[in-house]
């Protein structure tokens, strides 16, 4: 019989539901091991459920725009709560002002019209073809085959990178190896019946690897993430569960024997009906995450490109609720003191009728593959044949010019 | 077909020391022919949480006082009939549609309807047709409001044009995709579309005396529709017929033959079982009851009996937590459901802990129920780490009786062992929770 000696305190916590998913729609996932100060770092933030690339980076300089979308524009650049200018033919939307700053420090590189190189309006098609980085779906991420082309960790740990959140994404799954940390969440057991668990799971070909990993990734993360300091709190305003995860996510990276690559994940993006209102906090939310990783990594900043990417954008007139449907091209950004920013990048495809991807969409100009391939390259150092198992589809030119050489 | 197969991979296995099934196929044959015989008491309707959603609207109540006990309660009663249902097959269906025609609390404001929305959509209709559970999920109020459908609106309807307001997708993509034919049958955007424009009207009307769903003359697209080359009338009887159509396609049975498959025998689903599946389908014209029997049929099979074909499958965490706190029920008096330590609030509270909070799965496309998405290293932790607190509050009662109560012949001499030198009654368990063995559910 149960009795309550139980854990969980309060009622709510109980049904589980608010407090015990603390992290809501986002987790955060990491490999590889750093060998040294000067490493590159790398992060991925996927954003699932589309987001309306031209709600984020608004052409208002397009003269068509107005016609297809009126009810989802904020007001022009310098207006009250209007779009934060990027140059004159577009804006950022109102809640990305952090990331404007570092658009204006010459740290942040908007990309337009990209997409994937798949044409699938489907999430979850287009979810694993972005994540595997291939017409299918691989059993294995291109994040982790790049994280596979890195150098190898010279402390020869297993179980070298480290995940935040309750599960890996396919991005950065596959042949290596990557541990996983979710936040504590109470009483756990000693260290002796830990080794009592890894023992009994250990010639389990799913179970054994994950208690082993997921034991040093408990050693490693107590280390680093000892003290238990909150994450900065920007602009005065509560950080929510990605902020949170960013900031663990860039203070683990920031460790000279850290993990280099991370992946996040967060939702919300979706936004079928009323979106001015929907876009809006989830935004703000990637705002305030991009300021905490940026803090938390501290002068690992200046090394560090951050790749924001979503699965497709999203149809450019509005629809009949306030929102916006499935659609193809969107806009991507590179954060980081290693990019070379404060220009959008990208082809401006126009918004009139026959320039429209299927008569609905923002045709999509530039590879999503070519973006990342571009950072790997220049980036991560990764070599021709590397950058072929990486993304081994159909062939892509990287992307020139998108870090600081 | 073994026991324990019965007991766990197609029920949610076995609570306490119950008895045993004499026939296994029998026991599960006599619960898909049985009506479901579990007893909701003290829940309303889905036009009840519907009147609280209105008046909280209508009052400005921000605090969710009244929409929270209505939730709360379907929490707790459908969590205790998971842990004390005597028909576990059924309920393991009525769970496993659920995921299918998923609604989540993530979007749509659905938290006052998505308990009624299990029992009044899902429940009934477990051994029902597929088409019949197709059209009580899409008039139900909790899909409509989380695929958007409420708002969708026929732009040259009168409502359309008056406002000017249009179609949203949402709902009609994910019943193609998802719920009915999937890409396998190659609609278009065409189709996708007209179907949405088939739904427009298709709504919750909340200021009725008892709120629920309603068809909306004029906010319906006029006219004739398109889909996948069939053309469906004007009106609501257009949308009972294409639901009719997409839900008794040949492409939709081998769609949920695939997923019924993927479920209950392996993440590989083996195409002569699918098909075996399917057929059963195709040949009651959608018949659910009719699929239930043939996935045990696949288990009768003698050629599974051999070794190496035995398969598994990998545990959910609510697979996990429900097998666990199962194993842990003892006969005698129990705590009623809604007290605040009651193994329904533990249950619940458990599924957050473990990563698959309940109802709020994070896209349509519900959980996964592969291995791979929930044997990642947090995973494992999360689950030891629940085990043990979980395990601390267990006061009476051999874990190594436990065990073998639960695991029956898939225990395994390490685990008796390791069991057996544990040092506390919370480490034996822990370290049964913990086993390669309790992860999985044995299928055949």
């Amino acid at each position: 019989m149960l009795r309550h000696s139980l854990l969980i305190r309060r009622r709510s916590a109980l049904l589980g539901l608010a407090a015990s998913w603390a992290l809501g729609r986002s987790s955060l996932a990491l490999a590889g091991t750093s060998d040294g100060d000067d490493d590159p770092r790398l992060v991925v933030v996927i954003l699932r459920g589309a987001l309306d690339g031209m709600a984020a980076v608004t052409p208002y300089g397009d003269p068509s725009l107005t016609t297809l979308r009126r009810d989802l524009l904020p007001p022009e650049p310098g207006r009250d709560g209007g779009l934060l200018d990027l140059g004159g033919f577009f804006g950022l939307h109102p809640s990305l002002s952090g990331m404007q700053r570092l658009y204006a420090a010459g740290q942040m590189l908007p990309f337009h019209a990209v997409a994937g190189h798949y044409r699938s309006r489907s999430h979850f098609e287009a979810q694993d073809y972005m994540e595997s980085g291939a017409d299918q779906r691989l059993s294995s991420g291109w994040l982790n085959r790049a994280v596979s082309a890195l150098p190898k960790n010279r402390h020869g740990a297993e179980g070298a990178g480290l995940s935040l959140g309750l599960s890996v994404p396919l991005l950065l799954r596959g042949p290596t190896t990557v541990a996983s940390y979710a936040p504590e969440g109470g009483r756990r057991p000693d260290a002796d019946l830990y080794s009592q668990i890894a023992a009994l799971n250990a010639k389990d070909p799913v179970t054994g690897p994950a208690f082993r990993n997921g034991l040093t990734a408990l050693g490693f993360s107590a280390k680093v993430l000892a003290g238990d300091a909150p994450p900065p709190a920007p602009r005065g305003q509560k950080p929510g569960a990605f902020a949170i995860l960013a900031d663990a996510a860039g203070r683990m990276l920031a460790d000279r024997r850290g993990p280099r690559v991370a992946a996040l994940e967060m939702g919300g993006w979706d936004t079928h009906a009323s979106q001015k209102g929907r876009l809006a906090g989830p935004l703000r939310q990637l705002d305030m995450g991009m300021d905490a990783i940026r803090l938390a990594l501290g002068p690992a900043w200046d090394r560090t490109v951050v790749l924001v990417m979503t699965e497709f954008g999203r149809t450019v007139r509005m629809n009949g609720t306030g929102g916006t449907d499935h659609g193809t091209a969107t806009a991507a950004f590179l954060l980081g003191g290693a990019v070379a920013g404060g220009r959008v990048a990208g082809t401006w495809p126009g918004l009139q009728a026959t320039q429209l991807f299927e008569h609905r969409d923002l045709a999509p100009t530039t590879d999503l593959r070519a973006v990342a391939s571009g950072v790997l390259r220049d980036h991560l150092r990764l070599g021709p044949s590397a950058l072929t198992n990486v993304f081994p589809g159909p062939a892509v030119t990287p992307e020139n010019g998108l870090v600081k050489v | 077909m073994e026991e324990s197969s019965a007991i766990t991979g197609f029920g949610w296995g076995r609570r306490g020391d119950e008895p045993l099934p004499d026939t296994p196929v029998t026991w599960l044959r006599a619960q898909t022919l049985a009506p479901d015989a579990a007893i909701f008491t003290g829940l309303g309707e889905s036009a009840d949480g519907l009147i609280a959603l209105r008046t909280q609207r209508r009052e400005k109540i921000r605090d969710n006082s009244l929409v929270k006990p209505v939730f709360q309660a379907e929490v707790v009663a459908q969590m205790e009939q998971l842990l004390i249902s005597e028909q576990p097959f059924r309920e393991r269906l009525a769970w496993f549609w659920f995921n299918h025609f998923t609604v989540s609390l993530r979007q749509g404001d659905t938290r006052a309807v998505i308990g009624a929305y299990m029992r009044e959509a899902i429940r009934p209709n477990v051994t029902a047709r597929f088409s019949d559970m197709t059209l009580a999920v899409m008039r139900h109020p909790a899909m409509l409001m989380y695929l958007d459908n409420t708002s969708s609106t026929g732009p040259s309807s009168p409502v359309g044009l008056k406002a000017h307001r249009g179609l949203n997708e949402n709902l009609a993509r994910e019943c193609l995709e998802l719920h009915t034919v999937s890409p396998q049958a190659g609609y278009t955007q065409t189709d996708v579309t007209a179907f949405a424009a088939v739904l427009t009207g298709w709504t919750v009307n909340m200021n009725a005396e008892r709120p629920g769903f309603q068809f909306r003359a004029n906010a319906h697209e006029p006219g004739e529709k398109t889909i996948m080359g069939q053309t469906f009338p004007e009106g609501e009887e257009g949308g009972v017929a294409a639901l009719q159509f997409l839900a008794t396609h040949p492409t939709t049975y081998r769609h949920l033959a695939t997923k019924l498959v993927g479920h209950f025998v392996s993440d590989a689903p083996p195409p002569a079982d699918v098909a075996h599946v399917a057929a059963a389908l195709h040949d009651t014209q959608g018949d659910l009851g009719a699929a239930a029997l043939a996935l045990i049929e696949l288990c009768r099979a003698p050629r599974r009996r051999s070794v190496g074909e035995r398969t598994d499958k990998f545990r959910t965490p609510m697979d996990f937590a429900v097998a666990a706190m199962r194993a842990l029920d003892r006969a005698g008096p129990r705590p009623s459901p809604d007290a605040p330590h009651s193994p329904a609030h533990t249950l619940a509270g458990a599924l957050g802990a473990l990563g698959q909070p309940l109802w709020t799965a994070p896209l349509p496309n519900g959980w996964s129920d592969r291995a791979a998405d929930w044997s990642a290293p947090a995973d494992m932790m999360a689950r030891a780490d629940w085990a043990y607190r979980i395990s601390a509050g267990v006061h009476e009662g051999n874990p190594l009786d436990i065990a073998h109560a639960t695991l029956g012949p898939a225990l395994r001499p390490a685990t008796i062992e390791a069991i057996r030198h544990a040092g506390s009654r919370q480490a034996g368990l822990t370290l049964l929770f913990s086993s390669p063995e309790f992860q999985r559910r044995q299928t055949c």
